[in-house]
């Protein structure tokens, strides 16, 4: 079994566009979207929900007011602000939070309930292309990274099950939590970068993520055409960081149509972008198969 | 003083782009200005803003240390812990200080104070100046630390001090955005004309919604894609401001360079976004007057 984890660093490069259109050209794998903030995989695929559960990633304190004797002792012990005082009441600002727990275990009166929070939802779906496995994490939460590591190892149990070898995850943008989650243990990590200079700083970043967690790393370059110099430098850039060089997708309108259309720009065959990614496609299922 | 924040569900829609030259739109009417990125994991304003740096702080967080010498074996240090940085094993302690959130429940638990509060270095701030006068600041997250919010906290608490200040967030809807746009007057969603720009959209909108802050939605590259952002927009009574699309600003931008500077048709643009938000958002009360006009 192959796990092809697609990431960018910067935001907004084309990453779920591409998984969609990887999908499409896999024909049968198990997806796995783990931009868990702002999933959009689902909006291509139209997935059809077939099993829904809640995600708890940590714990919440409340306070519970009748038995609060107002003495302080959780203010002075929370590192992270969230106790509110509003006219003598004792309060927990839920978004300031941490889950720690610490005012629990330091309240004299036992008046704090500290108990798991629901912190999203999580769904295994199915599509055309084959099972999905997706998350919506809930406004203003946190354990991002639980949640991706859980959408793993489900989308992991569904590949067994389904007898796929193939698993193509949608990562999310950044360096932090989420990112690490969705990246240790992949057997490929494929970076779409941008010919800008922030997608080159970033595309670094990442890159040294990639690196710093061991695992193998390709980049293709998206809209290359906007600025093909910056794009020649990626290219270098990414030899000299030992990566595959997965190619170039031009600039193409036809992503934002299909994206419109509800399809994988793919299955536009005449779009001029169709073919650069197929291209794209051909040296990444190469590169992963060809690996131990 | 005025505080806003500019962020977005989806990456790429143009945070930057909008935080940086409102940021030059201000020095240029000469309203002291101070720039925030608090884009940690991926900060890029400083391409285009191009400040000199002149101090750098490295940002600290709080991790336990153990003396194994007062240690007893209780474990209570590994029962308080909610987050699985610190293991007790009988006579063993095993620490993951990247998993530890810093909140102190096991050096205030230990009974033989064995556990002292230590720190640990995660990221970097860099603090300067650009030439038109804005003041600058970026948090820069260690490559493979997972934990952004004490960098961004850092950042925040670093901030220059100015008239007004320009935050520039990370994309998402979690905890790292939270902690960037939480104590802001108003924030600026930037989104595109698309199904996936429109999907994080209205992530972005529940998520400012609970902060209970007021908000406007600038809608980037307005011409391209389609109309359902600008229709769901009017159904929720948000203000919209719009920006053409326009290929100059998009290999302006490609070179590091800002619109505000290199596209004469965009100064305008700018300084009337300034304009506009600067009469929407009250900074006494952080009320927002409803809606803005197009």
């Amino acid at each position: 079994m192959k796990e092809l984890v697609v990431i960018s660093g910067k935001g907004g490069t084309g990453k779920t566009s591409l998984v969609a259109s990887f999908a499409y050209l896999a024909e049968s794998c198990v997806l796995a979207d783990c931009d868990v903030d702002a999933a959009d995989l689902h909006l291509v695929l139209q997935p059809e929900i077939i099993e829904r559960r809640n995600f708890s990633g940590g714990k919440r304190a409340e306070i519970i007011s009748q038995k609060c004797t107002g003495c302080g002792k959780c203010a002075q012990v929370c590192r992270f602000d969230a106790i509110i005082v509003d006219k003598g009441i004792y309060k927990i600002d839920p978004i300031a939070c941490e889950g720690c727990g610490v005012c629990d275990w330091f309240c004299p009166e036992k008046a704090i309930a500290f108990n798991p929070a629901i912190n999203g939802e999580w769904y295994v779906s199915k599509t055309k292309y084959g099972i999905m496995v997706h998350a919506k994490l809930g406004i203003a939460e946190e354990n991002s990274g639980k949640l991706v590591s859980m959408l793993r190892e489900k989308s992991r149990k569904m590949a067994e099950k389904q007898n796929q070898d193939l698993i193509l995850t949608d990562g999310s943008p950044g360096i932090g939590c989420p990112v690490i989650a969705s990246l240790t243990g992949a057997d490929l990590a494929l970076i779409v970068a941008e010919p800008t200079l922030s997608g080159i700083h970033d595309l670094e970043r990442v890159a040294q993520l990639v690196k710093h967690f061991g695992i193998a790393g390709a980049v293709c370059v998206n809209k290359w055409d906007l600025n093909p110099e910056l794009s020649s430098r990626i290219e270098q850039l990414t030899k000299e960081l030992g990566f595959v060089a997965a190619g170039n997708i031009r600039y193409d309108r036809t992503v934002t149509m299909a994206q419109i259309n509800q399809q994988s720009v793919v299955e536009y065959q005449h779009a001029g972008c169709s073919e650069d990614i197929r291209s794209v496609w051909n040296v990444i299922y190469e590169t992963l198969t060809s690996s131990q | 003083m005025m505080r806003i924040a500019i962020a977005s569900g989806k990456g790429g829609t143009g945070k930057t782009t909008v935080a940086t030259n409102l940021a030059l739109a201000a020095a240029a009417k000469n309203v002291p200005v101070a720039y925030l990125d608090c884009d940690v994991e991926e900060p890029n304003g400083a391409l285009f803003l191009k400040p000199d740096t002149e101090r750098e702080l490295n940002v600290e967080v709080s991790v336990p240390a153990i003396d194994l010498k007062k240690c007893v074996g209780c474990g209570i240090c590994g029962k308080i812990c909610q987050f699985n940085a610190i293991a007790a094993l009988g006579e063993k302690i095993l620490l993951f200080p990247e998993l530890c959130h810093g909140c102190g429940g096991c050096w205030l638990a230990c009974p033989t104070y064995a556990v002292t509060e230590s720190k640990r270095i995660t990221g970097k701030l860099q603090i300067g100046q650009n030439t038109e006068g804005v003041k600058f600041i970026q948090g820069l997250l260690n490559i493979g630390e997972a934990m952004s919010p004490p960098v961004i906290k850092a950042v925040k608490r670093a901030a220059p001090e100015a008239e007004l200040t320009i935050i520039d967030s990370p994309p998402g809807t979690s905890c790292p955005v939270i902690e960037s746009i939480r104590d802001s007057n108003y924030v600026i969603l930037v989104t595109e004309p698309t199904p996936f720009g429109l999907n994080d959209l209205k992530l972005a909108v529940d998520m400012v919604k609970a902060l209970v802050l007021p908000f406007v939605v600038v809608i980037n590259r307005a011409d391209s894609g389609d109309d359902q952002t600008r229709q769901f927009c009017r159904d929720i009574g948000a203000g919209i401001i719009e920006i053409p699309d326009s290929r100059k600003v998009a290999e302006a931008y490609s070179r590091g360079e800002l619109a505000f500077n290199a596209v004469p048709e965009f100064r305008d643009v700018f300084t009337g976004l300034l304009d506009k938000i600067l009469a929407t958002a009250n900074p006494v009360s952080g009320q927002l007057e409803r809606s803005v006009e197009r």
